[in-house]
């Protein structure tokens, strides 16, 4: 592990995507991302919590007895999302209401467990409070990916602003009602991900065996 | 990790420190934040009544304009059986949907055509202006549309037969198909037609693939079982086992 801090920082983001590359948080990111607002909301109340969930982790890892060290992190990890969930209820009432039950699951996000897991209860918590945000980071630049293509090509607009004329409104754009459902985020974030590997090959994954070629039932042919 | 961490003594320390230190953090944000956060759910609740009836656009919606606005509001509680106004329960207190589950205050539904399984006894309207004689009557609305219960507001001008608006404010629809019902363009249709035909106390008015002019809008295309729903539920709550009894009293001629 390279551990300057700005690598740190940075690796999570195209190198060691979160979503990307160990698939995690995807359900979170199905459901989020039909509107840029949206997207970038969630993405800021998850780097909030990987952050703090990572930087209280570390600072306590070494009084943290092993046989209950899970169900501590998720202490931490829930503590911090309901008083997230509690800020944006106060002052984005809005946004709040559209994020509905996703801001409660960030407990289950597996992004959160994961860097309080493999990170967190190893490093110092300066780094592992820059490793919560590089990860929080990686995270929500897939949302606003997704966001982004979903809501300009869904809805015609970005941030709620209508870029494309639409035709229901006398313009020129039909608007694609697919990605307006969870659905779409699947086949959006899997082209992301054939992408980024093209780009880096190294991301590709061995596979786990290898199917022999097929020597008996010849006679069934 | 040290040993010494994993002793059953220093596992209930640890645990227990932790424990009540998020559980301060937890309570003391819920507790702090708890005015803000009703002060949002109530000025959430009273835009959406001034946006259904009409009296608020979207873009101008501030917080000073909804508490000037809704003050000329008069919140008073109709006893649905009768149709009268009643005292029987506080309407700033008063939560209907809530009072739709609690046996001692509805009834099952039999023929249960909004598919809201319980109706109340006590219903809320907001009354613009007099109370005797209001400008507009604004009635919460709600039933069962494809994928999930919608709530709203039906907004009637003085002569209760007129539609001011429709608005809802909570739904689950498919996005661009029943979603649609939020469309600033479909909803605008609403203003002006009749929810009754003259000296009749038959809820008309609908949603129709081919809408005559008086009582019906456009159905919501792609959205069949959205638009039945809407159907329903309004000409429910306009009915007599609704308001229907109540709004007669505004009526001349029924």
């Amino acid at each position: 592990m390279a551990d300057s801090p700005k690598s740190v920082l940075t690796t999570p983001v195209f190198k060691n995507n979160p979503i990307a590359l160990q698939v995690l948080g995807v359900c979170s990111a199905l459901a989020v991302t039909t509107s840029m607002q949206v997207a970038l909301v969630m993405t800021l109340a998850v780097i909030f919590v990987t952050a703090f969930s990572n930087f209280f982790v570390s600072l306590i890892r070494n009084h943290i007895p092993s046989s209950i060290r899970i169900i501590v992190q998720m202490t931490i990890i829930a503590s911090l999302v309901i008083v997230v969930d509690q800020v944006l209820k106060a002052f984005a009432y809005d946004i709040s209401r559209q994020l509905s039950v996703f801001v409660g699951l960030i407990i289950t996000n597996c992004i959160v467990m994961g860097r309080a897991e493999a990170y967190a209860m190893k490093n110092g918590p300066g780094m592992s409070f820059l490793d919560g945000i590089g990860n929080g980071l990686g995270y929500g630049f897939v949302l606003l990916v997704v966001g982004f293509i979903r809501e300009l090509f869904g809805a015609g607009s970005l941030f709620g602003i209508q870029i494309l004329s639409l035709a229901k409104d006398g313009g020129w754009y039909v608007t694609n009602g697919l990605l307006l459902l969870p659905p779409s985020a699947f086949f959006i974030i899997g082209l992301m991900i054939w992408a980024i590997r093209s780009w880096k090959p190294d991301q590709v994954e061995h596979d786990e065996f290898k199917i022999q070629a097929n020597t008996k039932p010849r006679e069934v042919l | 990790m040290s040993k010494s961490n994993d002793t059953i003594k220093k596992t209930f320390i640890v645990a227990f420190i932790l424990c009540l230190v998020c559980s301060v953090i937890v309570s003391g944000a819920a507790v702090s934040l708890k005015p803000l956060q009703q002060a949002n759910q109530e000025l959430d609740r009273r835009t959406n009544i001034l946006l259904a009836a009409g009296l608020i656009e979207p873009d101008e919606v501030t917080r000073e304009k909804v508490e000037e606005l809704f003050a000329q509001i008069n919140v008073r509680v109709v006893d649905l059986r009768t149709g009268e106004l009643t005292d029987a329960v506080n309407p700033d207190t008063y939560n209907q949907v809530k009072a739709a589950s609690d046996p001692a205050m509805s009834t099952a539904l039999q023929n249960d055509p909004a598919g809201i399984r319980r109706l109340e006894q006590y219903g809320i309207v907001y009354l613009v202006g007099d109370v005797n004689n209001p400008d507009r009557i604004i009635l919460p609305v709600r039933g069962a549309g494809l994928w999930s219960t919608l709530h709203g507001f039906l907004a009637l001008e003085g002569d209760a037969n007129t539609i001011a608006g429709l608005g809802f404010h909570d739904h689950a629809e498919t996005p661009g198909l029943g979603g649609e019902v939020d469309n600033p363009n479909w909803k605008a249709q609403w203003p002006g037609k009749q929810v009754y035909n003259e000296g009749s106390q038959e809820p008309q008015l609908g949603l129709s693939k081919s809408p005559d002019q008086e009582h019906e809008v456009d159905a919501l295309s792609g959205a069949t079982l959205t638009s039945r729903g809407v159907t329903n539920l309004l000409q429910f709550w306009t009915s007599e086992r609704g308001y229907g009894s109540f709004l007669a009293k505004f009526r001349q001629g029924v």
